[in-house]
């Protein structure tokens, strides 16, 4: 199934720093994201796009996870090349994570 | 129990004005927040206020004081906004001088000002957060170095019964937890209360997006009236808690899902938020349906404040160039693509720091890893961008792409071009002690 179903997304920026937050439509949903949406498989969804382990936050009061991403230096919103310079659009990527 | 209700009248320095008409004609208000100033905003106003004394605030001042002040006169609606930027003097002044205009007299307009920490950076030189870049290697190239200031500078302004403050760099939701504080007398060492306060602060801060802006995805999170969409209203109790609504009839929709949205946006460590008044906590937070378009939001807390504070430091990095031509019918993309091959080899050896070659429609966002292509598409445009040290080298990446239409493949259309000077911003930290505000008056 892709995440897509149970899930939805919003992604912030600051700097090189890319936040994507992955919040269940239902509660009882969460654990199957929880369990099968990790920083490690986060990580290496993006690849190259970022130059650091990913961290993860736990929300259980709201069913959400909070996911930080560190983007190369090359990457950052005010010097990137890219045509989406924040970043913003990388959280609907996420949604297409089979689980 | 006493509560005060809290308008977000913009999310953006360029975000939309009839939203705010709106809260402070409907919304039964007594503060207006807009929050105008991205992180760069204020480095690009410095520019322009090196050009200019009197410019270098936020440029829709006028136009927003023009549309609401009248209304929050009558209303007796305080205003609160960070479209001093880089010059909340000249700010007061603009919208003093707009008063008059209006007929407004008696208008007390705060300027709160002490963010701007240039000086200080230069003398005291403080490790940047990029461990290649430093104060003094950057030299003459840094444009602004600006701190995050706290609710303490608009309170003393509150407490001198300003109608309007102005502010500079101040943290975004310091701007919604001022009033709070001032209103509920709560002290300043009251982290749970400060904790909660900026919960609020944070989910009013880009307006919109709270109330349905950045979240419609049709067919699975389905939003009305968007064209028209009602910008935030935070009902506040004594104890911190608030019910999140917007005025009855505008577009949007405030659920729990749009606040759990928001309530993470741009956050790295939910337990740890920090902004000068405290680190606020959002991990508690209870997010509760209270009616239609009304959700109740509690239980945010927090610890003790940094002992430092953020500065944003803006420095001249580089210059890019950019440009984009489209391609269209059989053979679109092979078309492109043998565009690319040109551009690349035409630009390959003039030191550029950075090039970067897309296929808008194909992978100019995620890439080609994470890029999903299953058949040939009818159209595409190609583009490309080039870092350099000059803008006279940054404009041959529009001069080569332009060169296309007579010495590249057949049938490229719609070049668009553009070059611009690239600020770049980096942080670091300065002793609380060491930024101190000021406040000036203007009454029309």
């Amino acid at each position: 199934m892709l995440l897509r179903e149970i899930a939805h997304t919003r992604t912030g920026d600051k700097g090189r720093i890319v936040t994507i937050s992955l919040i269940a439509y239902r509660d009882e949903d969460f654990p199957r994201i929880k369990g099968n949406v990790t920083a490690e498989k986060v990580g290496a969804f993006f690849g190259d796009l970022v130059d650091r382990p990913v961290q993860r936050y736990v929300l259980p009061s709201i069913s959400a996870l909070n996911f930080v991403l560190h983007r190369p230096a090359s990457q950052g919103v005010t010097r990137s090349l890219a045509l989406d310079t924040h970043g913003k659009c990388l959280g609907y990527a996420l949604l297409m994570m089979d689980v | 129990m006493r509560t005060v209700r809290i308008g977000s009248g913009a999310g953006y320095s360029g975000d939309r004005i009839d939203p705010a008409v709106e809260l402070a004609s409907k919304g039964d208000i007594s503060y207006l927040v807009f929050e105008c100033l991205a992180e760069r905003t204020i480095a690009l106003a410095q520019q322009r206020k090196c050009k200019d004394p009197d410019a270098g605030y936020d440029p829709l001042l006028a136009e927003r004081m023009e549309a609401v002040l009248p209304l929050c006169r009558d209303k007796n609606i305080k205003i609160v906004s960070n479209m001093g930027a880089a010059n909340p003097a000249a700010a007061a002044v603009r919208t003093r001088d707009v008063a008059q205009q209006l007929g407004i007299h008696g208008l007390r307009i705060a300027a709160v000002s002490g963010d701007d920490v240039l000086d200080l950076v230069r003398i005291l030189a403080p490790p940047l957060d990029d461990d290649e870049a430093s104060v003094k290697a950057l030299g003459d190239r840094i444009v602004s170095a600006n701190a995050y200031m706290g609710a303490e500078s608009i309170l003393d302004a509150l407490a001198q019964d300003a109608d309007v403050i102005l502010t500079g760099r101040v943290a975004d939701p310091s701007l919604f937890l001022a009033p709070l504080i001032h209103e509920f007398g709560w002290p300043l060492d009251h982290w749970k209360l400060l904790g909660q306060g900026t919960v609020i602060g944070h989910l009013l801060e880009c307006a919109g997006q709270v109330t349905g802006g950045y979240f419609a995805d049709p067919g699975y999170k389905d939003v009305r009236h968007l064209a028209r969409l009602g910008f935030p209203i935070a009902e506040v109790s004594e104890d911190g808690s608030a019910i999140l609504t917007k005025v009855q009839g505008s577009g949007g929709l405030i659920t729990r899902a749009t606040c759990k949205e928001h309530l993470l946006y741009e956050i790295q460590d939910p337990s740890a938020y920090l902004t000068p008044d405290v680190v606020a906590d959002f991990t508690g937070v209870e997010i509760a349906d209270a009616g239609r378009d009304r959700i109740r939001i509690s239980g945010g807390s927090g610890h003790e404040r940094p002992a430092t504070l953020k500065v944003s430091v803006g420095y001249q990095d580089s210059y890019i160039g950019e440009a984009q031509i489209s391609y269209a019918g059989p053979g679109a993309f092979a078309r492109a693509k043998l565009a690319k091959e040109i551009l690349a080899e035409r630009l390959a050896n003039y030191g550029f720091q950075g090039l970067r070659f897309d296929f808008i429609g194909i992978n100019s966002i995620h890439g080609d890893a994470l890029s999903h292509s299953t058949c040939e598409p009818y159209e595409l445009r190609l583009r490309a961008a080039g870092r350099a040290d000059s803008l006279q080298l940054a404009s041959l990446i529009p001069r080569e792409v332009e060169a296309l239409y007579t010495n590249g493949p057949a049938g490229g259309g719609g070049v668009s071009a553009s070059t611009r000077e690239v600020i770049g911003m980096l942080s670091t930290l300065l002793p609380r002690e060491m930024v101190a505000h000021r406040i000036h008056f203007e009454v029309s």
